[in-house]
């Protein structure tokens, strides 16, 4: 009985939504948008990952070699980029919040809160050996082929297939 | 020096940063986005390869957003390459150019190594290790966390979320493991 009671909440817990960056999963707490806008509105955020692809190429994050000066602490500049980014990160959402500033199409800002699971732990260990070999995180990825190192193509599809495979096993990785 | 010149050079951290942690901002607003981009990994998966898999069974469509964000990235660094690409070497630590040099790393002219990433490397076990095996675990590792630097680290970290921080450390500290304890025993190969 117990056992039963147990694995029940075990499989609610892995039908939630483990994943912090894909908002529209999260139906029951996110009141998704009403508005329905055509496909090229998108292009907006083509021209925003555009400005952050610039900023990753020339603060030099994407760089393999800054990667290994931050994991040796022979640098401050990585933690200096990431702390500043945090420090205006946290800034905005506080004044989005404070004054409940809305979209430009006049909707509510949510934000969603995540519960911890044991994926933060293990699967943040296992990025973190990622990020030392390949020196370079999902996003540092697509801008490394954009400066023209090609071969990065193919650790890009070994990230697609690590994600495929996450999702392939996932019901039976602890969680 | 002309502007072009000057925007050429490396871009210091008290410049860029705060400039990334405007994206936070800016697609909640445009939105209601939160950012991060190892999601887009899953989307791929989801519209390409779902198979019979319940955690590629879901609308990806709506999150067509993430896609185009990661093409203007991909966009980005074309457009570095193009106009805006520092004429002069990575500058790294002393001690890191010491002991690289150790594994016949000495080439700083790309941003990546093109001793280590190199069509070529592929066909040899430190290229396959590092750029196949090392790939494996950064797309197996960030969707096991739920996000990467940008859902968790700064996203996460901006909304205050406790898990984030948790995910951050571990980041942090699996790549202090390998980078100093592993690595470069690969290296070496």
């Amino acid at each position: 009985m117990m056992e039963s009671i147990k694995e029940k909440q075990h499989h609610q817990f892995l039908t939630e939504n483990t994943d912090f960056e894909v908002r529209s999963l999260d139906d029951v707490t996110f009141n998704e948008s009403e508005l329905k806008h055509p496909a090229w509105y998108n292009l907006k955020y083509l021209f925003a990952g555009l400005f952050f692809g610039i900023l990753l190429v020339k603060s030099e994050v994407i760089s393999w070699f800054r990667i290994q000066e931050m994991f040796r602490l022979q640098s401050f500049h990585m933690f200096g980029v990431i702390g500043s980014a945090v420090v205006v990160g946290i800034i905005s959402v506080w004044l989005i919040k404070k004054y409940n500033i809305k979209t430009i199409y006049g909707e509510p800002i949510e934000f969603v809160k995540k519960k911890f699971n044991k994926g933060n732990i293990y699967g943040g260990l296992i990025f973190g050996f990622g990020w030392a070999i390949t020196g370079a995180c999902p996003g540092p990825l697509f801008a490394q082929i954009g400066t023209g190192a090609t071969v990065i193509i193919i650790t890009l599809l070994s990230a697609i297939a690590g994600t495929w495979l996450y999702g392939r096993f996932r019901d039976s990785l602890p969680h | 020096m002309t502007i072009i010149d000057w925007l050429r050079q490396p871009w210091p951290w008290y410049a860029a940063g705060p400039l990334i942690g405007l994206m936070v901002p800016v697609l909640l607003l445009t939105g209601n986005k939160t950012f991060g981009i190892s999601s887009s990994l899953r989307h791929i998966c989801a519209a390409c390869v779902p198979a019979k898999i319940p955690f590629f069974h879901y609308d990806w469509k709506k999150e067509l957003w993430n896609l185009f964000f990661v093409a203007g990235i991909l966009l980005g660094g074309l457009l570095v390459a193009l106009l805006l690409q520092n004429p002069q070497p990575v500058q790294v630590n002393p001690k890191l150019a010491v002991e690289l040099q150790l594994y016949g790393i000495t080439n700083y002219s790309n941003l990546v190594p093109v001793e280590i990433f190199n069509w070529h490397a592929l066909l040899s076990l430190k290229g396959i290790i590092m750029m196949v095996g090392g790939g494996l675990l950064v797309g197996f590792g960030t969707r096991y966390a739920g996000g990467c630097t940008s859902g968790h680290a700064i996203m996460g970290l901006s909304n205050l979320q406790l898990p984030s921080l948790i995910a951050t450390i571990s980041f942090m500290a699996g790549g202090f493991l390998v980078a100093n304890f592993i690595l470069p025993a690969i290296l070496k190969l």
